[in-house]
């Protein structure tokens, strides 16, 4: 047989600018060409701008004397205070209301994802309604709404309207009783840490003890009762106590009490509402997720109801729900932003509003400020990439 | 011989009547009280409805003022929405300053863009190509000098003055047709060969992703005029469209990169082996498949970026929100108790109508190709 050989080595003859790897070289020095250009031009007229400006550039001004209030600090904050520690405030309220919205918007948004699939109609209906009207207005008209038109319509404090369990709400905020605890009370926390510990023995020996016998524990209501005992032996034994220290009203204002500013109350309010109603449909999508055939082979090896949702329903859902839920914590956590709008002195208000404002130095306020942001969604991300690596399904 | 060893002897007693399973009953039986729990839960949603609806209609409409009334009927004591108020200033809330006896070159804009848009969004209507490319090119260039005139004797009026729905619509639609193409080619770029075109999309998608929009405007404010030679300088509107499109842009991209992702390799193998071009390929074959499975991720990304054009107050546009909020503010002529919640709630309905609008147009298109994705 004399067939020619069609080898690797004839390598097929390709013009020099048909040639891939060749053009894909070309493509990128052109990109990067292009790309440093644009930089070297912007540098260059940014330095130009700021030289015409006489503006100096460098992060100097962090060690220097803010001199501006700030209506809500969890800090000691006077105008005495450094820059830095404007930066700390503004981070540490933005982790505030971040961590409150959080919270609030899983509780919310599960109990409405369940209602949104439940077989009751009107239960159904009044989740649906409430997803469709939220999640299709702005939040920045939402928090106006709750700040201008709910919170700021409020009596003033004079007509305070009295709440439940020595609790006010004017145009200045809600005041609340402020628990005090005393010196024993340490112990209190002891207990608790104990108590969980408990529970996580407790749940490891059942496991094994399943494992092992096949015996079941009642683990869940176990713990309740090792939590609330353990704690409440604690709190009785070392006689702590906690005083309230109800808000009373003076002449201008209330004193003493917790007092939860305006702007705090409406951009917690309004982040928990909204990031709720996208919750509720990460949930709904999670749960219709799980194939019915789950729930039938589920029956079919004859689990209860419960350990149907416990063993099979949640844990597929939950690998669905997971990660659309951890990217709605970070949004939240954006959306805190908002804050300024109504201002509440979160990050962006205090550090890249008035410190901005007031150094002048741009550049700098706004770069330290989107570095953080950008710090908590590298973390989300890579706590979310170790998660999916975890859960992943395994085939063949 | 057949041995029969039992035979009944009287009729068997009639069974009862199935459970009916249609009619209001039955529904009722299965959807409202089907168990104890759903009975209280049923109980409770009608009391929750019987405590919430009645204060609503008398709100919205029972002791509503109408749009003819005066501001005192609004002052009343028990009065309702000001509907008066949003009649006497909507002007303002469609146009912000917009210089009133040229308001109809807003209007034109307006009619210009339904006509254009309805037939493109209807499946049947023909010339879709024609339609598209007048209502992504020669729209927003006409629009332009229709509305900043300045051509063929038309009075300028700098975009300072435009203000209200306008500048809420004309921002978004330029964004939605400037975001998408620059998405895609992000997306693209993202899954290349190449490292350094790689690197380059994927470090912008990241950081643009990870930020609030409100600093990307504040930088549009800010440091967009320091980034400019001396002397030059950009527009407001500008600044907002910058800001807003590069902020979806990169959302769509990764958006793209999904559909993008569910496209089998087999579909670029097979489209390299027919010999076609990098761009071809695209174009031709996995674009079209790719766009079509990530149509409801699409008009997600349009509704978010329509409700986040409610931001661009940060670089001093007055779109609809800040136009009412500006009025609810500096209208004393208008206040009363109810002014601002009912400005607040006008400005809601005329984002939900829109909002609503195009996650149902969604919805039907997904249904129509039968592309969403059924799990």
């Amino acid at each position: 047989m004399t067939t020619r050989e069609m080898g690797h080595d004839a390598a097929p003859r390709v013009s020099f600018f048909n040639d891939p790897v060749i053009r894909g070289i070309i493509y990128q020095i052109v990109v990067a060409v292009i790309l440093v250009g644009f930089i070297v031009w912007i540098v260059g007229n940014t330095a130009a701008n700021l030289a015409a400006q006489n503006k100096t550039t460098g992060f100097d001004f962090l060690w220097k004397t803010a001199g501006f209030d700030i209506s809500f600090s969890l800090l000691p904050w006077s105008r005495g205070s450094y820059y830095w520690e404007a930066f700390l405030v503004g981070l540490l309220n933005t982790l505030l209301v971040a961590f409150i919205g959080i919270v609030c918007a899983t509780v919310l948004g599960f109990t409405i994802g369940i209602a949104r699939l439940s077989s009751n109609f009107i239960v159904s209906r009044l989740a649906t309604v409430y997803v469709e009207i939220i999640r299709n207005i702005p939040l920045l008209l939402q928090l106006f709404f709750w700040y201008f038109a709910v919170l700021k319509a409020m009596p003033a404090v004079r007509e305070s309207i009295a709440l439940p369990l020595d609790s006010f709400i004017n145009q200045r905020g809600i005041f609340v009783p402020r628990p005090i605890p005393d010196e024993q009370f340490g112990f209190v926390w002891i207990g608790l840490a104990l108590a969980i510990l408990g529970v996580v023995a407790l749940r490891h020996w059942a496991k094994k003890r399943l494992e092992a016998t096949g015996q079941r524990f009642p683990v869940f209501l176990t713990s309740l009762a090792i939590l609330f005992g353990v704690t409440g032996l604690f709190f009785v034994v070392s006689g702590a106590s906690v005083t309230f220290e109800p808000p009373v009203l003076e002449r201008f204002n209330f004193k003493g009490g917790l007092a939860l500013p305006p702007e705090f109350v409406a951009l917690a309010f309004g982040l928990t509402i909204y990031t709720a109603a996208f919750i509720a449909e990460t949930v709904r999508g999670g749960i219709q997720s799980v194939n019915r055939g789950q729930t039938e082979a589920a029956q079919s090896l004859g689990l209860k109801e419960n350990d149907r949702l416990r063993l099979v329903i949640v844990p597929q859902a939950m690998r669905v729900i997971i990660p659309p839920l951890t990217s709605q914590y970070l949004n939240l956590t954006k959306n805190s932003s908002l804050g300024a709008a109504i201002g509440y002195p979160e990050l962006v208000n205090v550090f890249a509003g008035t410190a901005l404002n007031q150094t002048g130095r741009a550049i700098e306020c706004i770069a330290i400020t989107m570095l953080v942001y950008l710090c908590f969604s590298l973390l989300t991300s890579a706590i979310m990439n170790w998660y999916n690596a975890r859960v992943k399904l395994v085939e063949r | 011989m057949t041995d029969i060893g039992f035979v009944r002897s009287e009729l068997v007693t009639a069974r009862p009547a199935p459970v009916r399973t249609t009619g209001a009953i039955a529904w009722a039986q299965k959807n409202l009280f089907a168990t104890p729990l759903d009975t209280v839960l049923t109980i409770l949603g009608l009391l929750f409805l019987a405590w919430i609806i009645p204060p609503l209609y008398g709100f919205f409409f029972g002791n509503a003022v109408g749009p003819n009334g005066t501001v005192e009927q609004c002052r009343m004591e028990n009065a309702g929405a000001c509907w008066a108020y949003i009649a006497a200033e909507m002007e303002f809330f469609i146009y912000g300053f917009y210089d009133i006896p040229e308001q109809w070159r807003p209007n034109i804009v307006f009619a210009l863009g339904a006509i254009l848009l309805v037939p493109l969004l209807i499946p049947k209507a023909p010339f879709k190509r024609t339609n598209a490319v007048l209502f992504i090119v020669v729209y927003p260039i006409l629009s332009y000098f229709l509305l900043a005139g300045g051509v063929f004797g038309l009075k300028v009026i700098p975009t300072e003055k435009w203000g209200g729905l306008l500048v809420t619509l004309i921002i978004s639609v330029i964004g939605i047709t400037l975001s998408f193409p620059l998405g895609v080619i992000l997306a693209l770029g993202r899954q290349s060969q190449l490292p350094i075109i790689k690197t380059v999309c994927v470090g912008f998608i990241e950081l643009i992703r990870a930020v609030p929009l409100i600093t990307i405007l504040f930088m549009a404010s800010i440091m967009l005029p320091l980034f400019m030679p001396q002397g030059m300088t950009v527009d407001k509107f500008l600044r907002a469209i910058v800001g807003v499109t590069l902020f979806t842009s990169a959302y769509m991209a990764e958006v793209v990169r999904g559909g993008l992702q569910a496209i089998p390799r087999g579909q670029y193998e097979a489209a390299s082996a027919l010999g076609l071009g990098y761009w071809k390929r695209m174009w031709f074959i996995i674009l079209p498949q790719a766009l079509k499975h990530v149509i409801p991720g699409i008009v997600n990304n349009f509704i978010s970026l329509f409700k986040d054009t409610s931001l661009v107050y940060i670089v001093g546009m007055k779109d609809l929100l800040e136009a009412v909020k500006t009025k609810n503010d500096t209208a004393l002529e208008w206040q009363s108790a109810n002014t601002a919640t009912t400005g607040y709630i006008f400005a809601a309905m005329v984002f939900w109508v829109f909002c609503f609008g195009m996650s149902r147009y969604s919805m039907y298109m997904e249904r129509r190709l039968n592309t969403g994705y059924k799990r």
